[in-house]
């Protein structure tokens, strides 16, 4: 069951060839005896778990329910879940209980789809490489010595070890696609504003985007249909219909033009990386794409621009972890600054703590200019080459990120390294375009990735490219040994 | 040396939207701590802001009404600073490109004149909840009460354009009459709805350059702020003339110990780290939404003095004191309207009301007598029924909850004696009983005996037990005596 695509799986339920009930205890059974092994779930909720498959078989009885009724499905911990511990990969909310739902959360719920747990993740999805979560790092599941990717690692690895129909997760510069790259599977990063913010656990405001990692490109198409809407609640949702994005998965893609920007394909990209990369394109012409030759200039700018806002806006959005109101306090505090500094020192781990500094030292009086302003206006120069790109094209092709899963420890002790890991996936946010990874081989066994990234709300050419690509590869259907 | 003194204020005006500037959580004053604080004001992980359309509206109001520019964007920064009641670790407010641009306000000077204070801007931003250090917590512990946390203020930056404290305070007063008229603040200053913080400095008369300024914060009365005003200039010019020199600093000022002190100076000033808030979309400002604003908008206070003194043939200031107040200008409406002496209700309501409020420290709303008993006071006063003097007594059964004003002059049987058979033979009576005061009145010359006439008055009024119409027995009076003398002289 574990490998039926969301489609399947929906017709499964739908011809009583198995209930929901049967559906989640059979994923729980997996968490129970490989999770162990990956560490890729943190949060286990059976028994809310089996409650609402019950609710969801009740539905289906009734004919009642949509595509992902009575699926089974995990949430990245950084998505608030009411009543469920949500720690965002930290020991500064170990304790933390939400009184309410991530809108994410509750699109699910209201689809009847059942939540199984919770996924692992770098401390406020901040890393690559999923190291810095307080529980520990998550294990890559075609290679438990190597990293899943980050942050939304815990969320890719339970996929790709099928722990979970789906799982939710988070892109803010590369956070989905990377570790999707890394594991094997699909994930996509809409459009920013397509998908609520509300209840996700901010790390940059204006680059953080939620989005799904599945198995494929058509289930990343239902569960983006469940996950996008116009959210009052959060103001930079964007009011816009949504598409029926399954309608237009099998379209032709004979003629659709894919831009190849040189950039993407300079020094330091892994050469099998690269000849994977290009077999999946080959693939894509065959099927009648134009290949285009295209430049985004200011690529090279994309990592010190980021590494500027991000973490800008993380030193503010992290200034309310003060053990004031919740979360992690330390014991005995002396005073006000006693209990400041050891609450957040205590709370927040290395990589957290150095972002915080790197951020508030940006905007900091005299570096302002320097830094915070300076990389606004690099942001601009970086989206208005996307903005130039898509006159000519109609969709733009390259590899997800530079290399395939590196060994625990590699890159621990050298930031920038780590950095550089989403060297091809951070300008996308910058835009604020959207932009997905799907399988495209095996380098030494372990997977690759190539990314696509789509114009401002056109996911529904993303997925109907991939989905094609899909449909003439099996790339996607590889799966790591000694699962089953 | 001659000194001059140069004042610019920032006023923190609490707006009266329902809820808070990012959050559906009411901003009602005085509810039991942290019960009007939800998950957005207790910046909870995950929450997100969702901007108060009425209170843009309110600040665009305070913007036309000020004749401000009214710039077409304007954005929410974050200013970062760490503090218990700060929720979030930092405050969404505006900087570069705040929602109301330069402005002007015109105040009356006390020659008799006006003048211009410039606005420099106003804008939007979150109000912080509240530390309590005192109290049943014991010395260990602080609590914070976080229900403040998230109201609406707008902040109003004035030019350094005030020089002395009377200035200031007619400036304060003038605003207060604005930010009510336009209904956009409850006006109640005990409650923290307007906040002054006081810019001071002096320097040599005639000198072209600023001297070093100090910021005096949190003034929230006229009373107090006067005060602060004038202690701080003799305190620089105390310390310019030792020679020693202004330290730029912020300073608290405690209007019941009347003691000022430092509470920062520069130096220790906190690097805000200002930059623009991400979760926010900036405002953009369309002219149809100003149009509305501007054709909406009530009457304030200026065009309401004239039209006082206009419509009711009001002395200037009892139209420059019921104007300050929309409620009070409404009640005195009110007043004028049940009776028909527009200038007797305006000196009743300006005089003995306020007088009377403000002694026993209520407000216009709580007051025990309504504008129509007050009204029907007045007219009974003018329709003879009651003398003035009896009025204050009727005023004083209203007050106390006696009654209305016609069933207390029924009940106590204060009205007025008219009749003038019966009066005639109340002043032949009090004559009769005192010929020594007739015989005073009679030796007196003539251009002074009217002096003399307040004794015969008084017995009178007494033996009528107040209620003879005091004209009517003016006549009689002088009537009887001028009879008298003839009857003497012949």
């Amino acid at each position: 069951m574990h490998n039926m695509s969301i489609a399947e799986l929906g017709l499964g339920l739908r011809s009583k060839t198995f209930s929901s009930r049967e559906l989640t205890e059979h994923f729980l059974r997996r968490i129970a005896t490989l999770n162990p092994r990956y560490n890729a779930v943190i949060t286990v909720t059976e028994e809310s778990a089996l409650a609402s498959a019950e609710r969801s078989d009740e539905q289906l009885r009734n004919g009642a329910g949509g595509d992902l009724c009575g699926i089974p499905v995990l949430h990245k911990d950084i998505f608030c879940t009411r009543n469920v511990r949500t720690s965002c990969g930290s020991k500064m909310l170990d304790n933390f209980i939400p009184p309410y739902d991530a809108t994410v959360v509750e699109n699910f719920a209201d689809a009847g789809a059942v939540m199984l747990g919770k996924t692992n993740m770098d401390e406020f999805a901040m890393g690559s490489s999923n190291e810095t979560s307080f529980y520990g790092p998550v294990k890559n599941p075609w290679d438990i010595t190597r990293v899943p990717g980050g942050s939304s690692g815990g969320s890719a690895a339970a996929v790709a070890a099928r722990l979970g129909a789906a799982a939710t997760a988070t892109d803010t510069g590369g956070s989905i696609r990377q570790p999707a790259a890394l594991c094997g599977v699909s994930g996509l990063k809409p459009t920013y504003g397509r998908v609520s913010r509300w209840g996700m656990i901010a790390f940059a405001s204006s680059l953080d985007q939620a989005g799904p990692i599945a198995k494929s490109a058509e289930d990343c198409a239902i569960l983006l249909q469940c996950m996008a809407s116009y959210d009052p609640r959060d103001s930079t949702s964007v009011e816009r219909a949504v598409p029926d994005y399954r309608a237009t998965l099998n379209d032709s893609v004979a003629g659709v033009k894919i831009g190849i920007p040189k950039e993407y394909f300079s020094d330091g990209l892994d050469p099998s990386v690269e000849a994977a990369v290009m077999d999946s394109l080959a693939a894509l012409r065959e099927l009648g794409a134009e290949l285009v030759d295209i430049s985004l200039p200011n690529s090279h700018l994309s990592v010190p621009a980021y590494y500027v806002i991000a973490p800008a806006e993380a030193s503010a959005n992290l200034s309310r972890f003060d053990g004031v109101r919740y979360g992690h306090r330390c014991d005995n505090p002396v005073d006000l600054e006693d209990m400041y500094r050891r609450s957040r020192a205590e709370g927040f781990g290395e990589e957290v703590q150095r972002r915080i500094l790197i951020g508030s030292y940006c905007l900091s009086a005299g570096y302002y200019d320097a830094y915070y302003r300076k990389a606004q206006q690099v942001r601009q120069l970086i989206r208005q080459d996307f903005v130039n790109a898509f006159e000519q094209v109609d969709i733009i092709m390259g590899p997800t990120c530079p290399s395939p899963a590196f060994k625990f420890g590699a890159k621990g002790d050298d930031p920038v390294a780590m950095y550089l890991e989403d060297i091809y996936t951070i300008a996308t946010n910058l835009a604020g375009l959207p932009g997905m990874s799907v399988p495209c081989g095996l380098v030494d066994g372990n997977p690759a990735g190539i990314q696509l990234i789509g114009n401002y709300f056109d996911e529904a050419s993303l997925l109907n490219v991939a989905h094609r690509l899909q449909q003439a590869t099996d790339w996607h259907k590889l799966q790591p040994g000694g699962l089953d | 040396m001659q000194w001059e003194t140069v004042i610019g204020l920032e006023i923190h005006v609490q707006l009266a939207t329902a809820t808070k500037i990012f959050s559906g959580a009411s901003t009602r004053f005085g509810g039991a701590a942290n019960s009007q604080a939800c998950a957005i004001d207790l910046a909870m992980p995950g929450t997100l802001p969702v901007l108060n359309a009425q209170a843009v509206d309110f600040a665009l109001m305070f913007g036309l009404a000020i004749d401000a520019d009214i710039p077409m964007m304007s954005v929410f920064e974050r200013k970062n600073y760490f503090y218990p009641d700060l929720p979030k670790g930092y405050q969404t407010t505006q900087l570069d490109k705040p929602i109301v641009g330069a402005g002007r306000v015109t105040i009356a000077t006390a020659d008799g004149g006006t003048k211009e204070i410039r606005i420099h801007h106003a804008h939007l931003e979150e109000d912080a909840g509240k530390s309590l250090h005192e109290g049943d917590f014991g010395s260990q512990f602080s609590a914070i009460d976080l229900n403040r946390a998230g109201t609406p203020l707008i902040e109003i930056v004035t030019e350094p354009d005030l020089s002395n404290a009377t200035e200031a305070v007619t400036f304060a007063k003038k605003l207060h009459a604005l930010v009510t008229s336009l209904g956009i603040c409850d006006g109640r200053m005990a409650e923290g709805s307007l906040r002054f913080d006081v810019n001071v400095s002096v320097r040599p008369l005639g000198s072209e350059t600023l001297g070093t300024r100090t910021e005096t914060k949190n003034l929230n009365s006229f009373k107090f702020m006067e005060e602060a005003i004038v202690r701080e200039v003799a305190r620089q010019i105390d310390v310019l003339e030792d020679g020693g020199s202004i330290i730029q600093q912020t300073r608290l000022y405690n209007g019941d110990t009347k003691v000022a002190r430092s509470m920062r100076s520069k130096e220790e000033a906190n690097d805000y780290r200002y930059f623009p808030c991400p979760d926010l979309l900036p405002v953009v400002i369309t002219e149809a939404r100003l149009q509305r604003l501007r054709d909406a908008l009530p009457e304030l206070p200026d065009a309401r003095v004239a039209r006082l003194i206009e419509r009711y043939a009001i002395a200037a200031k009892d139209a420059q004191i019921l104007a300050s107040d929309v409620a009070l200008a409404n009640y005195f409406e009110t007043v004028a309207k049940h009776c028909d002496d527009p200038r007797l209700a305006a000196n009743w309501t300006t005089g003995e009301l306020i007088g009377r409020l403000n002694g026993e420290g209520l407000e216009l709303a709580e007051s025990p007598i309504d504008a129509e008993q007050l009204g029907i006071l007045i007219q009974r006063i003018g329709d003879q029924t009651i003398s003035g003097k009896m009025a204050k007594q009727v005023f004083d059964g209203v007050w106390s909850g006696a009654g209305e004003v016609d069933q207390i002059i029924k009940e106590r049987g204060l009205k007025q004696v008219s009749d003038s058979g019966a009066l005639e033979q109340l002043v032949a009576d009090v004559l009769a009983k005192n010929p020594a005061m007739i015989d005073d009145y009679l030796a007196t010359e003539e251009g002074r005996r009217k002096k003399k006439l307040g004794g015969f008055m008084g017995q009178i009024m007494q033996a009528s037990k107040g209620q003879a119409n005091p004209q009517q027995v003016n006549q009689i009076l002088l009537a009887q005596l001028q009879s008298l003398i003839q009857s003497r002289g012949d």
